[in-house]
């Protein structure tokens, strides 16, 4: 195909849209090499020692500045757990209802609301967790105020909501006809035909389903920010207050130097909550390739 | 038992609808949608906060849209299954999991302090471009997967080239289910608080940004700055309702006019 | 029937990856014939039809050997524009796919791609390839309704209005009537008869009578080779070989 102009434009404008595919992965190299570059000299000044296994998170203390990592992280899995056992459950029973009993009008109808509910902005949810749930949450536990890990949760659980139901849907729809048939035909109740062949059949994409729901919660910044007190000290459970690594870097990062070793500190928090991020989204990949390559 | 799992799901949504809405009506009139805050943010209304995420979604469009689709279009149409492919393709997944208070992080090192952009418009548009980048791509490849093989192969057994196929064969019947998509990625990105909280969005403002250069005030952190920062909280908690009800109501309208969208195509397709 | 020789495919062997699906084939095709391509399913027709005009460029992983020239050139010559040959070589697939457009668009696709503007030679062309395809009188009061209004047949038949319309000089049809109703079929194959004093036409068909009726030569492949080449009547009453006799009396396929 040589010598005609025709071919210099079709090269030209396939090349263009290569290049915006290449940009991409542009995009996802420069986010992670940008992130090393500038948490790297957090360390000149912060030994990996104190960062990774420290409790204390102080870079403001009185008696020196502290950067310990791991209260931030556990107060990340904290509400990330809460929100996966409120959610995980109440997802994949509505995922299942959706596929199995609903009608085709119900589905309709509760499809579009799933989707308004993915589409509530966190900031929108943080302020009703400070307005809403947080007085009933400080109702229930006669604590002064509702600012927790509990509200983070519940908050997070709602985010996460729409992603597992809707993957898990996908996975269930996607179990063969004649696993149900079989398992009916047996004298399986509905209920039983559901719980003991459908769900186990769809297992790895409800896995992934639940692990991008993880992610998500994870990464979530402003409802954290907002909903759960943001004290940062070791939580000891639920209902203290708590300050994830996401609502660390939102807080901090607008109060410190340029070039300060805090700048870079949170930098290298940063980091840390890409890379977990990172192999979560990973591996819920994984998982849910393999189930689509058994399907097919 | 799987019903009321539903059932949560719809009280729930109900709930938190009814408080915003019950709430937040009252707060909201012309003065409010046009009228500067006033008197420490304790009165007036929250104009230069809607023209700003006008403003700064618009920036993210500009960037998201087309690099999207033309993502898409190599993806779909012109990738062959190499190395190059599934690197772009790990990329894309990757990318839409990426959290984005870590495009915010991104934002400050690369736009506002490496190319000296500062905090603006400008950066933050950017920043939420880039994290908007993946949804659209997905989005719209899944709208080209939807035109089927044999418009294009049609066409090219007539002799068109390989873009004149893409251009007039198989675009057309695309784009509507691209914007689809494009628009609930907008809408969600318009709702984004975290990547601007450094990049560019201001406390107060006395004046609309003038540039791409210029600090804007946007509705998502506005009602973050109302509903925590505030020095006089209680007092301005009719404001930040009214705040949250027209942020939700904006992205309400852009995901109802993705749906309507998205339903008239079916119909068309169904003809 | 001439003696031009239109087609002439020397050693051409295709594979799909590693797997070969055409060996080593060589044969004719004349001018202004039709030829028919029989055999069982997976035998490779379709896929030295499709090679013909280069469609099979489409398909990641494909790899074409040897020759097929088209007026004595090797249309997979480095200096050869694929562009070219598509449109020297029109092609109607196995399932009508008219384009969401109106008729009339359907049929001048092919010209404006071409970067013909003119109207009235746009309106003219179109006319005459309706024409040529035996559909003008059915469509000539509804050129701007959706052509996915007509029926099987009628978009068949739009499909071949469409190819005729940027001026090939061949048609290729793969399976062009397994989709269509007896009647609509007839039509398709009387169609055939009138188009090949213009064009040289060849047809991948299933259906062994369909081949018997309407073409003039006629080739048996098998397990992606040739087995034989010649008069349509030759090949159904005397094969050289056994094999084609035994798939003709549908032994087995």
């Amino acid at each position: 195909m040589a010598d005609k102009k025709g071919d210099i434009k079709e090269l030209l404008v396939k090349g263009f849209f290569t290049l915006n595919g290449i940009a991409v992965v542009l995009v996802l190299v420069g986010i992670f090499t940008l992130l090393v570059i500038t948490a790297v000299p957090a360390f000149k000044e912060i030994s990996m020692k104190e960062f990774l296994f420290s409790p204390d998170w102080n870079p403001t203390g009185y008696d020196g500045e502290k950067y310990g990592i791991v209260s931030l992280l556990v107060s990340t899995a904290l509400v990330t757990v809460g929100a996966l056992v409120i959610a995980v459950p109440i997802g994949i029973g509505a995922a299942a209802y959706l596929s199995d009993i609903a009608g085709e009008r119900v589905r309709e109808i509760a499809k579009p609301i799933v989707e308004i509910l993915a589409g509530i902005p966190s900031v929108v949810l943080g302020f009703l967790g400070i307005v809403l749930i947080g007085p009933v949450i400080a109702k229930l536990f006669g604590l002064p105020n509702g600012l927790n890990a509990l509200n983070g949760s519940v908050l997070l659980a709602i985010m996460a909501l729409p992603t597992i139901i809707s993957i898990s849907e996908d996975a269930l729809n996607s179990v063969p006809m004649s696993f149900q048939q079989a398992s009916l035909a047996l004298g399986a109740t509905k209920w039983q035909t559901i719980a003991l062949v459908k769900i186990p059949a769809a297992l790895s994409g409800i896995l992934a389903s639940c692990m991008l729901g993880m992610g998500r919660a994870i990464g979530e910044t402003m409802t954290v920010l907002m909903a759960t007190g943001c004290a940062a000290a070791m939580p000891h459970g639920l209902l203290d207050s708590v300050r994830t690594m996401t609502a660390t870097i939102a807080i901090e990062l607008g109060e410190v130097a340029y070039g300060s070793t805090h700048y870079y500190a949170l930098f290298a928090v940063g980091l840390v909550l890409f890379l977990i991020t990172f192999i979560v989204n990973m591996l819920s990949d994984m998982v849910l390739r393999k189930y689509q390559n058994v399907e097919r | 038992m799987l019903r009321i799992c539903m059932g949560v799901i719809l009280v729930t949504l109900a709930v938190l609808l009814y408080d915003i809405f019950s709430k937040g009506l009252p707060a909201v009139n012309w003065e409010f949608l046009t009228q500067a805050p006033r008197k420490g943010m304790t009165e007036g209304g929250i104009f230069p906060a809607i023209v700003g995420t006008f403003l700064v979604t618009l920036m993210t469009a500009i960037l998201a849209v087309p690099m999207g689709m033309a993502c898409a279009i190599y993806l779909n149409e012109y990738a062959s299954d190499n190395w190059i492919t599934r690197l772009v393709r790990m990329s894309i997944r990757n990318l839409s999991g990426v959290p984005s208070i870590v495009y915010g992080l991104f934002g400050v090192v690369l736009f506002v302090q490496f190319m000296h952009l500062g905090t603006c418009i400008l950066s933050a548009g950017l920043t939420l471009g880039l994290m908007t980048l993946p949804w659209t791509i997905t989005a719209s490849e899944e709208a080209l997967k939807t035109v089927p093989d044999s418009y294009r192969q049609g066409s090219l057994a007539l002799g068109a080239t390989k873009w004149q196929t893409i251009r007039t064969n198989v675009l057309p019947y695309a784009v509507p289910g691209m914007l689809t998509g494009t628009i609930l990625g907008l809408a969600r990105a318009a709702g984004e608080t975290a990547p601007i909280l450094f990049t560019g969005a201001a406390f107060f403002l006395p004046f609309l940004p003038r540039s791409a250069f210029d600090q804007f005030m946007a509705l998502p952190y506005h009602l973050y700055i109302m509903a925590t920062q505030h020095h006089a909280i209680a007092k301005v908690r009719p404001i930040a309702y009214g705040t949250a009800l027209v942020l939700i109501a904006l992205v309400f309208f852009m995901n109802l006019t993705a749906i309507i969208l998205r339903y008239h195509l079916r119909k068309i397709r169904k003809e | 029937m001439t003696n031009e020789k239109k087609i002439i495919s020397r050693g051409f062997n295709f594979y799909y990856g590693k797997a070969m699906a055409i060996k080593n084939v060589s044969m004719d095709i004349y001018a202004n014939t039709v030829t028919g391509i029989i055999g069982p399913s997976g035998c490779g027709k379709s896929t030295f039809l499709r090679s013909i005009n280069r469609m099979n460029d489409v398909i990641p992983g494909t790899r074409a050997e040897g020759e097929i020239t088209l007026d004595g050139k090797n249309v997979y010559d480095n200096d050869v524009d694929v562009v070219d040959v598509r449109r020297k070589v029109g092609m109607v697939f196995q399932r009508s796919n008219p384009f969401p457009k109106s008729i009339i668009d359907n049929v001048a696709y092919g010209l404006r791609i071409n970067g013909i503007k003119d109207r009235t030679l746009i309106d003219e062309r179109v006319e005459k390839s309706l024409q040529g395809a035996a559909l003008w009188d059915e469509v000539k009061d509804r050129l701007h309704k959706s052509a996915f209004q007509l029926s099987g047949g009628q978009q068949q038949r739009l499909c071949i209005a469409r190819a005729l319309a940027v001026q090939p000089e061949v048609l290729l049809m793969d399976e062009p009537a397994s989709a269509l109703d007896p009647t609509a079929t007839l039509k398709i194959e009387e169609l055939i008869q009138e188009l090949k004093r213009e064009y040289t036409i060849v047809i991948v068909t299933h259906n062994m009578q369909q081949a018997a009726r309407v073409s003039d030569y006629t080739a048996f492949f098998m397990m992606g080779e040739l087995v034989e080449c010649d008069i349509t009547s030759k090949v159904f009453t005397n094969p050289a070989k056994k094999i084609t006799e035994e798939y003709i009396t549908g032994r087995f396929g």
